[in-house]
């Protein structure tokens, strides 16, 4: 490179933007900084402050959200505390309805994402396409369309009395299952699309050594395929529990009082001036805590297996 | 040998799938051209209910918020978009420097919150810094949680471009600025196209955290058509729903096309 302009030596492939990398993430770390971690940092303090009654906070250190999270006090608050189970009972509800539609996925979105990653690869992406396309339209569409189909005098029930099926409409909106299918619903592309690409890049040798040595389908799927494919798996079943933990549309349109979950838990907090700010910090605070250590583990794992 | 790739019942769970996907949709569709006033029942196809859409007693209303979720949306796709190009030459070509690691989470930050944390922490820092929640507050809160969806796509094109095209350039004496201009960014178009389009439909498709964010009297098409169905499934609900399924699918479309051109090209 001799003869060069020192100013103009070629950039190597690597850094040629070294000298501009502060200028160019500044907008980044500015607009993801300001308004996501200062807000969620503030939002840790706010948990630890004292409730203004018309919604709002005074500007006073207390523990009473999460007092209230934890223990029960009474109704005058004078009596020794016991462990409340009210809101614990709303969080282990969220969590097994986030485990069930997790599952529901997992069995759904597997054998599709296996059937898909062996066609042709020239209809591959058909098929994907297909599986993707639902996930853009609008959630609340989606919801609500859901809830149409399902609702008591809905072209379902309708036309599983008309075939003779059933006898009256099978009242399924309100219900646990109405949430869990609804949640089902709204993240089943979050399995299939990790699942597909675990099985995509999958090597079918091992199949047929296995299938050689007179292994049937199902055991080599159960001892071969599994505990390879599995980081797709896992992360699938990550990408679907996550969102349908803190979920609010779902539950809202297609639960009832029975099936009430964190996110609507967390959504009244703020509505009106029966609002408790802090509270509703204190319960998204337990939120994030929960799922930023099921991201943890998630990491942890998947560090193992990649050393492994 | 076919055999091994092959397990019985997986193509019946596979239409199995597509079904449960779609049949909401198209039941929904089909009964946004119904000509009875009653949802339950079937009067005959008509395009009742298109019309009521645009001139009916809830025109007004959600004229006005589709107007905010469009303005919105091309206003955080843009501003986002920009952002997260910056940020993935920074990235992808910026070689090593420390903060990288912590650039990366923070940029995946706003996938990794639950969406609900996101829509409270984001309340509670308007409220703490005392700007009215309105039309600017939503805009702000949208560009800073469309970054991520903008930056993966414009990321992954990056990736697949090698540096000699700028390497080229610049032994050939163009500029830094020349060869991002004349030879990376025509590179990294069809991912640059890709990821505004996320962003765009993330924007549009948003309600939880726009229901946080937007203070009272303001509305966009998700939490309109939230508010309305709240007191029941009407069919005019119905027709928006399904104008609104066509405008996303026709984008999700075009951003696999232009996808697909993208790749065949160096």
């Amino acid at each position: 490179m001799a003869g060069m302009v020192p100013d103009q030596t070629p950039a190597t492939s690597g850094d040629g933007y070294r000298r501009v990398v502060g200028p160019l993430l500044l907008p980044t770390w500015a607009m993801i900084g300001i308004f996501l971690v200062v807000p969620v940092a503030l939002m840790a303090v706010y948990s630890f402050l004292t409730k203004e009654f018309r919604g709002g906070v005074d500007w006073q250190f207390s523990l009473a959200a999460y007092d209230q999270f934890f223990l029960n006090r009474g109704l005058f608050g004078d009596e020794p505390p016991v462990m409340e189970w009210t809101y614990i009972t709303i969080f282990w509800r969220s969590i097994w309805q986030a485990a069930v539609a997790t599952a529901l996925c997992l069995a759904i979105g597997f054998p599709t994402a296996w059937f898909i990653a062996t066609r042709p690869a020239n209809t591959r992406g058909i098929w994907l396409f297909l599986i993707t396309i639902p996930y853009w339209v609008n959630l609340l569409i989606r919801t609500v369309s859901l809830k149409f189909l399902i609702r008591d005098n809905g072209p379902l029930n309708e036309a599983l009395m008309g075939a003779g099926l059933i006898d009256g409409p099978l009242p399924l909106v309100n219900t646990n299952l109405a949430v869990q299918l609804g949640l089902f619903y709204s993240y089943l592309p979050f399995m299939v699309l990790p699942v597909y690409a675990a099985v995509e890049r999958y090597n079918f040798a091992y199949s047929e050594a296995a299938a050689d040595l007179y292994a049937s389908r199902w055991v080599t799927l159960r001892e071969i395929v599994l505990p390879i494919v599995k980081p797709g798996i896992v992360a699938g079943c990550l990408l679907v529990f996550i969102p349908s933990l803190g979920a609010f549309l779902a539950p809202d349109l297609l639960g009832g009082a029975k099936t009430f979950m964190i996110g609507s838990l967390i959504d009244e907090q703020f509505k009106g001036s029966l609002g408790n700010w802090p509270f509703g910090a204190a319960v998204s605070m337990i939120l994030m805590t929960l799922v930023m250590i099921a991201l943890l583990v998630y990491a942890r794992s998947t560090a193992k297996g990649g050393a492994a | 040998m076919k055999g091994v790739r092959h397990y019985p019942g997986f193509l019946a769970i596979t239409v199995l799938c597509l079904v449960v996907l779609y049949a909401p949709l198209l039941v929904i569709m089909a009964y946004s051209f119904n000509g009875s006033t009653s949802i339950t029942t079937w009067g005959g196809l008509s395009l009742h209910w298109y019309v009521d859409v645009f001139t009916g007693a809830e025109a007004a209303r959600f004229g006005q918020a589709a107007w905010n979720s469009l303005t919105i949306a091309v206003i955080a796709a843009t501003a986002s978009t920009a952002i997260a190009t910056a940020a993935a030459v920074a990235m992808i070509r910026g070689g090593t420097f420390r903060g990288k690691r912590a650039t990366f989470a923070l940029i995946n930050m706003p996938l990794m919150v639950p969406e609900i944390v996101t829509a409270v922490a984001t309340l509670i820092f308007f409220a703490m810094i005392g700007l009215t929640t309105g039309y600017l507050t939503i805009l702000i809160a949208h560009v800073t949680f469309c970054i991520p969806f903008a930056y993966l796509p414009i990321a992954a094109r990056l990736q697949g471009i090698e540096g000699h095209y700028e390497q080229a350039a610049r032994d050939l004496y163009a500029s830094r600025w020349q060869a991002f201009r004349l030879i990376l960014l025509p590179l990294m178009a069809p991912g640059v196209v890709s990821g505004y389009l996320l962003a765009f439909i993330i924007s549009l498709d948003d309600f939880i955290i726009t229901n946080f964010v937007k203070g009272a009297g303001m509305e966009t098409l998700p939490t309109a058509i939230f508010g309305s169905v709240k007191q029941g499934i009407k069919p005019n609900i119905m027709a928006i729903s399904t104008l609104m399924l066509v405008v996303s699918i026709l984008f999700v479309a075009l951003s696999y096309l232009i996808n697909r051109k993208g790749r065949r090209s160096p």
